[in-house]
């Protein structure tokens, strides 16, 4: 079979052409790049990638085939997936199917023989943007218009597109040595299975809520803490979210990652903000400036949150503090990369959470400890209720 | 935490000399660390044996000491220096071997030394195996089941828990020396006997065997609060079994699944912190097995290493460099990355292309040496090279790796299969040659154990059309991109480049990243992978070509792909080109860059075979022109010119062919130095004493017309001088003028290759008429040929009085860096800027009135790796088979052979039982060397004819059985260690076979075995010198009147 022609056609008219590998047909979305070397598996299921073409850095995509044990959702989130050299291979050790196999077989279009590199330096120096995935036969005059009918991220609400219909109690998956179980009422906002597991793994029981829930409906089984879920779009748009969580902030203690992170802040009254190209990949040092340990971290967002005094860049590695509307916040991560904040806790009500993926999946483990500190919190908590 | 301002000087340790398992990776990271430290504002110390080594050129550290790397000297140096801390990492096991013998022995703690980077406990529990083993349990880690023996018996009594095969692992020893595979019961006396031999404590380890599981290892860094990064993951194409050094290896690891990596990560991270390396780099390898996904921990090195430096050419991470500034105090987030220049080093590089690293073998340089590999380390350089996939940078380390030959492989498909599934040095190329003829991956895998991955790439690589030969296999273009450690997210301010096969921009140019600027560039070809004959030497004179062309106000631009130099690191030239060094690869980037001119002279053979096409694609070549290079070459055409000048040559031949060689022969005259024209340094080169020894030599060398070599059966034949003296002298030229650096006097008489001979500067025999005519005849030369650049000139002087041209190179030779240190004055980068056009007259040279001035005499000595290679003969010869060399510098001649004997690692004894069989017409000689021993009061044992030769001189000398001729024979003596020292000669015709087992035997026990009658006197000489008094140690700032 002779290779299919397709390209990368960017919002800006940027084109990188390629061969397609994945489902025939086009996609538009925001075009994103991951520095993460391995597990490209996990990233295309996580649910923080809907709404979103992934460009992967790293050129071999594949290598280790399709696994039932790579999956951080149930399905892939990622609308297409661009390549420099797919790897189509199902006799790996542990693979139920070849990669390119399996996205075809997922409805997942995919471009290989892209000069990925070329295409990263081009969203590095002119940010991310709209653009598409398009087979060699759509002209090119057609995708432009696919693309102009895509809406922006800002702004958007993706939520809505992964959440559960219905809440899912899971049982916790190992016994607290010296405590009782606790129970955690997540806000699905597009959850990891890793986050779930971890969680799971240190004695919590994890509901999964629809993320429309309010909060009577959150608080029905007098969860000990709310988690609040890492999630695609923009935290902006999840105003109904916002105004939950506001509901709950000293009432529970309340815990987020990734764009729970920036739910919860927007919640006491802080602001986000998009980042030029986000957080992708699995090697940003990070600080715990509680510690001052550095970590390094899996990471994958397109939108932060603003320092005291409005800041995008915190100068000194100082757990500084800041006023919300519920008392003070005190910084508690920082990106040692582009010195962004990557995490906080309030030090007036019971809440804490961080902008990166402590739950790995892919990448570094190194930030496990922070399921450890969030359950032994609630736990704490609990008691003294 | 900023830099500790507690410790003012700090005391580094080299590696030495190079030796295999050891090579110029110690020369890359010791030379970055003298850097950083000195610009972090501490006092350096150096102590390295090893002069063809940037770090010991002398305005690397403060105070620079070419001294043995043996705790007598070092201690010296400690007491005269009274340094604040050492610094023990960066100078590979020899180093941490040396650090930890100073802490034993009480020096570290008498003069008040901190150990920094790694304390001695930490060091010991990665080196002494069962320490290790404990600590791995205690942090929950699986390791081989596993048992430490220091007898046979005690590996008889594992037998029933570990099964076989097993695996001998030896304690202390460099790159796995002495280390095996026992496969079968009948294997445990040989294997376990020979690793409790090579290790210093007498102590192996032998473990379950893993053999068959993928191998990786992880480049881990760690700062004083306890963060840690991992640099590098390296995957091992060889499955276990075969040592790391010797395998085929891709960066970054390419077929686990991101969950089962970062189980390796996690565990990398905890078997550091169980260690207690408290600061710098490690490397902790892994054997996990594909299918159950177990992991086993096989060891941890607590100290940069061969693979942290391919590491940091990998990705861009200056390991070293870090390591260096992490052991003064900093923590990684406090140090920026050089290559972004705007993020911590606190971070894990990303990749976005493929790396492939080539084990360089040289077992055609040792015949009768096993070419399987094991364990126990036998390869002699690498070749790394960068491709965006993994086919691609595999197929562009198959072109660097400049083999004289292509391997080639058997017809029967079993024959075939079977070299696949044994791992040799062609390994890989039977195993392409097999996919080529349709054999699956699957049986492969089978076969082999080698991950079914790459057994598929391969697989495919060899199915694209001109792949595994062309520069670009994917339908693109050659594209320039850059090296960032970050895949791109931020942008890279170091210009660290390879090409890959990408498709075009828009406008259908390919979309390089390099930044050429406007300022004239020179490129600089490097000397690709080490092997035997092209060593370190060369890049010492690259990187040397490099910071002139700099300071001459133009961007030096460096060729070259050898992961282990100072070459490739990217702070040594304005832009470097991580490629392989063919004529394709080179134009490409001469396209790109337009240069003022290319440098093919320091390179040595690798750019030098290349200078011929770059002329013809119209390239400048800088310094003396490619016809002077021709006219040195070409025997008919140098035989002319010094017909022309009135000076002799020993009468030479060319054959056209073996019946043609057999004619001519007797007209040159026997005895005759032969050797075929399509090798080069001295490969295959032999002495035959007579037809009878022509016609074997061309039976077995030669191999008639072959299309593939032009000319290739041309036959050279060289009257041999015996018994003369070998002189080699090094020179600059600029065309006109020319200024004679140094001249060499060699220790061993003509015969013995010039690079594995001991030499002497100044010459320690030779009368002042004898070197006016001499530097006459090189300055003769020099003008002949319109050198412009460096000249070596070869010369035997027969008998008294006779002098002959044996060869002249006008290019950059072996003994440049040693010449160099000696006269205080860099060789190569004058001859660079005479290159760039400065006259020699403008350079201050000082002036040659013919007086001597020097108040030193230096000794550079050949370091031979025969005990890698058993079952080849350790004799020398005209073929070169050393591996490296150190210098030994001391007051008088005697002292200096005597310290340089002591850095090789064959320090002479000083007192015991001496060994002499000689050849008969070396008998008068042997008497005098025997004497002189017999006052030193050694007991003198010889064969029966050399026994009774001696006792006629009235020598004491007790006779004893050769080999066959009953119990108690010398080798036996020798292998029980009742012999100190043996003296050698092999008999003059065919009878070089005769002292085999006598040399293997102290080979094997480390016993110093001279196989020349010049080699037996120094030594004697030397031995007397060393009786009277321990030598002294000296700096290079002392020597040469530099010292602040």
């Amino acid at each position: 079979m002779s290779p299919r022609e397709a390209y990368v056609l960017l919002e800006d008219g940027a084109r990188f052409e390629g061969f397609a590998v994945g489902a025939d047909r086009p996609a538009v979305a925001e075009v994103v790049f991951t520095t993460s070397m391995a597990g490209y598996q996990e990233t295309v299921s996580d649910p923080s990638y809907a709404g979103q073409l992934i460009a992967f850095s790293f050129p071999q995509i594949g290598n280790y085939g399709a696994r039932a044990d790579a999956m951080e959702s149930d399905r892939v989130h990622a609308r297409a997936v661009i390549m420099r050299a797919a790897v189509d291979r199902a006799d790996a050790p542990g693979a139920v199917a070849g990669w390119c196999e399996w996205l075809t077989a997922q409805g997942i279009p995919a471009i290989t023989d892209v000069d990925t590199r070329a295409l990263v330096r081009h969203l590095r120096d002119a940010g991310s943007m709209r653009g598409g995935v398009f087979p060699g036969s759509v002209p090119e005059g057609e995708a432009r218009a696919l693309i102009e009918a895509e809406p922006a991220m800002s702004g958007r609400d993706l939520a809505g597109e992964v959440t559960p219909a219905e809440t899912i109690v899971l049982e916790p998956t190992g016994a607290p040595t010296d405590r009782a179980a606790v129970r955690i009422a997540m806000v699905d906002t597009g959850v990891k299975r890793s986050i779930v597991e971890n969680l799971r793994a240190r004695g919590a029981i994890v509901e999964l809520h629809p993320c429309a829930d309010d909060g009577a409906a959150l608080t029905a089984s007098h969860p000990d803490a709310i988690f609040l879920a890492n999630g695609p779009g923009d935290p902006a748009a999840l105003g109904h979210v916002v105004a939950t969580v506001r509901s709950l902030v000293g009432k529970l203690p309340v815990y987020g990652i990734c764009l729970g992170h920036q739910l919860l802040c927007r919640a006491v009254g802080l602001e986000t903000y998009k980042l030029p190209f986000g957080h992708h990949g699995a090697n940003h040092p990070v600080k715990d400036l509680t510690t001052g340990r550095t970590e390094i971290t899996s990471q994958n967002h397109g939108f932060a949150v603003l320092g005291p005094g409005g800041a995008r860049t915190i100068e000194n590695d100082e757990p500084v503090r800041w006023e919300t509307e519920f008392g003070a916040a005190e910084l508690t991560h920082i990106n040692l990369y582009d010195r962004t904040v990557e995490g906080l806790r309030l030090l007036d009500v019971q809440g804490s959470t961080v902008q990166y993926h402590p739950e790995a999946g892919p990448g570094p483990n190194d930030a496990r400890y922070l399921f450890d500190r969030f359950v032994d919190e609630i736990a704490a908590a609990a008691i003294n209720h | 935490m900023p830099r500790r301002d507690d410790i003012h000087k700090i005391l580094l340790l080299g590696s030495g000399p190079i030796v295999i398992g050891q090579a110029a990776e110690f020369d890359y990271s010791g030379t970055q660390a003298c850097r950083v430290l000195r610009q972090e504002g501490y006092e350096v110390v150096l102590v390295n044996s090893n002069p063809a080594t940037i770090m010991t050129d002398p305005e690397v550290a403060n105070t620079t000491y070419i001294e043995p790397l043996l705790t007598g000297p070092v201690t010296q140096v400690i007491e005269r220096e009274r340094p604040d801390a050492l610094l023990p990492t960066l100078g590979g096991q020899t180093a941490l071997n040396l650090a930890k013998a100073l802490h034993e022995d009480g020096t570290l703690h008498k003069y008040g030394v901190e150990l920094i980077g790694a304390d001695y406990e930490a060091i010991d529990r990665a080196e002494d195996r069962e320490r290790f083993r404990d600590t791995m349990a205690a942090a929950g880690l699986r390791v081989p089941k596993s048992f430490i023996a220091t007898s046979l018996q005690n590996a008889y009594d594992a037998l029933p828990v570990l099964g076989l095969p097993f695996i001998v692992r030896p304690a202390f020893t460099l790159g796995g020396t002495g280390g095996g595979v026992v496969r079968s019961e009948q294997d445990i006396d040989r294997v376990v006997g020979a690793g409790l031999a090579a290790s210093p404590i007498g102590q192996v380890l032998i473990e379950e065997s893993v053999l068959g599981w993928g191998e990786f290892e992880l480049e881990v860094m760690r700062d004083r609060s306890d963060n840690v990064v991992i640099v590098c993951s390296i995957e091992n194409l060889d499955p276990m079994g075969v040592h790391t050094g010797d395998s085929v290896t891709v960066a970054p690891q390419q077929t686990l699944p991101d969950r089962l990596y970062q189980q390796l990560r996690d565990q990398a991270i905890a078997v550091i912190r169980a260690v207690g390396v408290e600061t710098g780099g490690s490397n902790v390898q892994f054997a996990v097995n594909p299918h159950t996904e177990e992991i086993v921990v096989i060891e941890m090195n607590p100290r940069v290493s061969r693979s942290s430096a391919l590491a940091s050419k990998a990705t861009g991470f200056p390991i070293a460099k870090i390591a260096a500034r992490l052991a003064v105090g900093y923590t990684l987030q406090e140090i920026p990355n050089d290559i972004t220049q705007a993020t911590p080093a606190s971070f894990e590089p990303a990749l976005d292309y493929c790396v492939v690293k080539w084990p360089r073998f040289a077992f055609e340089k040792f015949p009768g040496a096993e070419d399987e590999l094991t364990t126990h380390m036998k390869s002699v350089g690498e070749a790394m090279s960068l491709g965006r996939t993994f086919k691609e940078a595999f197929a562009k380390a198959l072109r660097s790796r400049e083999l004289d030959t292509a391997p080639g492989s058997p017809d029967g498909e079993e024959e075939l299969l079977a070299l696949t599934a044994r791992p040799g040095a062609a390994r890989f190329d039977h195993l392409l040659e097999a996919l080529r003829r349709g054999v699956s991956p699957a049986l492969l895998n089978q076969r082999t154990s080698i991950n079914p991955w790459f057994l598929e790439e391969l697989a495919e690589l060899v199915r694209e059309p001109g792949a595994a030969t062309g520069p670009i296999p994917a339908a693109g273009v050659r594209t320039y991109k850059s090296v960032d450690t970050c895949a791109a997210e931020f942008a890279a301010r170091t210009p660290y480049y390879y090409s890959s096969g990408e498709r075009p921009g828009p406008d259908g140019a390919p979309t390089h990243e390099v930044d050429r600027g406007e300022r004239p560039s020179v490129i600089i070809l490097g000397s690709g992978p080490n092997r035997i004959g092209q060593g370190i030497e060369f890049d010492y004179c690259c990187v040397h070509a490099a910071e002139t062309v700099r300071e001459s106000g133009r961007d030096a631009v460096m060729v070259n792909c050898n992961p282990e130099t100072v070459s490739t690191d990217y702070d040594t030239s304005d832009r470097l080109y991580f490629e392989p060094l063919t004529l394709e690869d080179v134009i490409a980037v001469c396209e790109l860059e337009r240069p003022e001119g290319v440098v093919v002279q320091f390179g040595g053979q690798t750019p030098l075979k290349l200078a011929a096409g770059l002329h013809e694609a119209g390239i400048p070549i800088l310094g003396t022109s490619i016809d002077a290079i021709d006219l040195a070459e070409d025997r008919s055409r140098f035989g002319g010119l010094l017909q022309s000048l009135g000076y002799s040559a020993p009468p030479f031949a060319t054959a056209r062919c073996a019946e043609d060689a057999l004619q001519r022969a007797p007209e040159v005259g026997f005895p005759l130095l032969v050797r075929p024209s399509y090798v080069l340094g001295g490969r295959a080169m032999e002495i035959v004493y007579d037809l009878a020894g022509l016609e074997d030599y061309l039976r077995r060398v030669h191999r008639g017309s072959d299309p593939d070599h032009p000319g290739g059966s041309t036959i050279y034949l060289d009257r041999f001088l015996e018994d003369s003296i070998e002189v080699d002298v090094d020179a600059l030229c600029d065309g006109e003028d020319v200024w004679i650096a140094g001249i060499m006097q060699h220790v061993e008489e003509a015969g013995i290759h010039s690079g594995d001979s001991a030499c002497v500067l100044p010459p320690h025999t030779l009368g002042e008429e004898m070197l006016e005519r001499i530097k006459e005849q090189t300055i003769g030369i020099a003008r002949a040929l319109g050198v412009v650049g460096l000249l070596n000139v070869q010369f035997a002087i027969h008998g008294d009085e006779q002098l002959f041209v044996i060869e002249a190179n006008p290019r950059a030779s072996r003994t440049v860096p040693f010449v160099s240190k000696a006269i205080g004055l860099p060789l190569a980068k004058l001859a660079c800027r005479v290159m760039l056009g400065e006259p020699l007259a403008t350079l201050g040279l000082p002036e040659d009135d013919g007086e001597d001035r020097s108040s030193h005499v230096c000794v550079k000595e050949a370091v031979l790796p025969f005990s890698r290679f058993a079952g080849a003969d350790s004799l020398l010869g005209p073929e070169m088979r050393s591996t490296g060399e150190v210098m030994g510098i001391a007051e008088d001649f005697p002292t200096a052979f005597a310290k340089a004997q002591a850095a090789a690692g064959a320090r002479l004894p000083q007192s015991g039982t001496v060994f002499i069989t000689v050849a008969d017409g070396d008998k008068p000689a042997a008497t005098g060397i025997a004497s002189a021993l017999q006052e030193l009061d050694f007991d003198v044992i010889a064969t029966r004819g050399t026994a009774q030769a001696l006792r006629r001189m009235g020598i004491r000398a007790t006779a004893i059985n050769k080999i066959g001729e009953g119990p108690d024979n010398v080798v036996d003596r020798i292998v029980r260690g009742q012999v100190d020292l043996v003296i050698n000669t092999p008999t003059g015709t065919r009878a070089r076979s005769d002292g085999y087992e006598i040399r293997a035997a102290a080979v094997a026990r480390g016993i110093p075995c001279i196989t020349t009658i010049s080699g037996g006197m120094a030594a004697a000489r030397a031995i007397t010198a060393a009786r009277r008094s321990e030598p002294r140690v000296v700096s290079l700032q002392e020597l040469h009147g530099t010292a602040v």
